[in-house]
């Protein structure tokens, strides 16, 4: 059973309209245009592939969507947003949206 | 009581709500939309209905992804699964969701390799680990959405990844929006407009509707407060006399949307000439299909897939619920025979469905704010 399997009875589904807020902490120098972001604490890749053509840099605050960050946002809006999803009740959501980026089950399964 | 204390700014929804209130003509009965499934979800998670004076009635709209997607486009993508060596990956909301013969959990439990992934990138990366078998990402949502399945579809043509393809099930909002304003049983007043789609297409092609139609939309964010004060705009502009788009959600939504996702998006994908909606039927150009440029990666293509068509459960009013003509709780099988636990329908499935929503919210009567509590914490 992956970890997908236990996520899934108590999954509420809103993760379509979820977007997660996000602080850049190291962009990628590749050309694979992702940034380490932590996202409540979580530290993730995140794709900045829609943001090229207004460029984050480290220390700036992205809004996230399944992966990809699709807006910069102000320190304060970003705030006000977790703020949001505390409020709705998806913060554990999020996290957990956040911490299944990057498959690491898939490549877990690999190793072992 | 435990969201009014979660509430920043409890005097100024206090002083938006009696604004609301003061603007409100008491001989009309207002009727606004919000077009977005997450709206729905917040609306009445914050109660929000309990601090609206009576003869504003919210009507919820067609943005909840999954509730619009047709029975048969589930078993058309569960049919691909059930080939040998190809693995099933979506997001988690699709997991539940029935098809005619199960959702993809149901069939993930007879032996099908169904994955969950949080984004699409994750497919192509589970294609990578998995080089024997083929990964089909089944690609659902709105603008808000659509962009990263294109970005993913371009990754991987230029990676040249065999073993990868996309059954894409997009839909675009403006033609959903059109297709309500012209059903004949439907009047609205106005439109409370999408956030995070809004970040994408920006807030230009809502012009029509305050142009052609006269009818006022605001752009909003997810706070009660935010909710608030796009329906103080609306009924201002009602008072007024007046159609225009407006923006409310102006800290993240750029006027101008996200060019370089739009033009991902127009790189990938070409409208179909028509797509089936669950519960509003056939709507012309109103979902997307992946350009012959990446026929390669697009399942629909690569697939035999027999193109099921399914009509809903006859009992069931989704159509109705959808376009807002009925309340969730007006369905005859509405807590009886359709429950989030057991859902008939798919606006039962997601929490952004307006039935889920009533019934988490509403049927099961948790404690909500009302304008007695709210008066209580100024």
């Amino acid at each position: 059973m992956d970890r997908g399997d236990e996520k899934l009875e108590s999954m509420g589904g809103c993760r379509m309209c979820l977007a997660i807020p996000g602080k850049i902490i190291e962009i990628t120098s590749d050309a694979t245009h992702s940034a380490l972001v932590d996202v409540m604490g979580v530290r993730r890749r995140v794709d900045l592939g829609l943001l090229q053509e207004d460029k984050p840099k480290t220390g700036d605050w992205v809004l996230i969507h399944v992966g990809f960050a699709m807006s910069k946002i102000s320190e304060e809006e970003a705030l006000d947003q977790m703020h949001t999803l505390q409020m709705l009740g998806e913060s554990e959501a999020a996290i957990d949206e956040a911490r299944g980026y990057g498959l690491e089950d898939v490549e877990e399964k690999r190793i072992t | 009581m435990k969201f009014v204390d979660e509430f920043r700014n409890p005097e100024l929804i206090m002083k938006t709500a009696e604004e609301i209130r003061r603007l409100t003509d008491p001989q009309w009965h207002y009727r606004l939309m919000e077009v977005c499934g997450g709206h729905t979800h917040a609306i009445y998670r914050f109660g929000l209905k309990d601090v609206l004076p009576e003869n504003i009635d919210l009507i919820h709209g067609p943005g909840c992804p999954v509730c619009v997607l047709p029975m048969g486009r589930i078993d058309d993508g569960l049919s691909i699964a059930a080939q040998p060596n190809v693995i099933f990956a979506a997001f988690g909301d699709m997991m539940r969701v029935p098809g005619a013969h199960g959702s993809p959990l149901e069939h993930k439990a007879r032996g099908a390799d169904v994955r969950i992934v949080y984004s699409p990138t994750d497919a192509i990366k589970l294609a990578k680990a998995n080089p024997d078998k083929h990964v089909m990402f089944f690609a659902i949502g709105f603008e808000t959405t659509a962009p990263s399945t294109a970005l993913t579809l371009q990754r991987a043509k230029a990676e040249g990844l065999q073993n990868f393809s996309v059954f894409c099930n997009h839909v675009t909002i403006i033609p959903a929006i059109r297709a309500i304003l012209d059903s004949p049983d439907m009047r609205l007043d106005g439109f409370i407009g999408p956030g995070h789609c809004s970040t994408v297409i920006g807030c230009r092609p809502y012009e029509w509707i305050a142009t052609d139609e006269g009818k006022p939309i605001v752009v909003c964010g997810f706070e009660p407060l935010d909710l608030l004060q796009s329906i103080v705009m609306l009924l201002r502009q009602l008072k007024n006399g007046e159609a225009k788009v407006e923006n409310q959600y102006k800290r993240v939504v750029p006027w101008e949307g996200n060019r370089a996702a739009l033009k991902a998006m127009k790189e990938v994908f070409q409208l179909r000439p028509y797509f089936e909606w669950r519960g509003l039927g056939f709507i012309s150009q109103s979902a997307l299909r992946i350009r012959d440029s990446y026929a390669q990666w697009d399942a629909e293509r690569r697939f035999n897939v027999p193109g099921i068509r399914i009509t809903d459960p006859k009992a069931a009013q989704c159509g109705e619920v959808l376009k807002g003509v009925l309340k969730p709780a007006q369905c005859k099988l509405f807590a009886q025979e359709c429950t989030p636990e057991s859902p008939v329908g798919a606006l039962m499935v997601s929490s952004e469905g307006s039935c889920a929503a009533f019934y988490n919210y509403q049927h099961r009567k948790p404690v909500t704010i009302s304008n007695a509590t709210l008066a209580s914490v100024v």
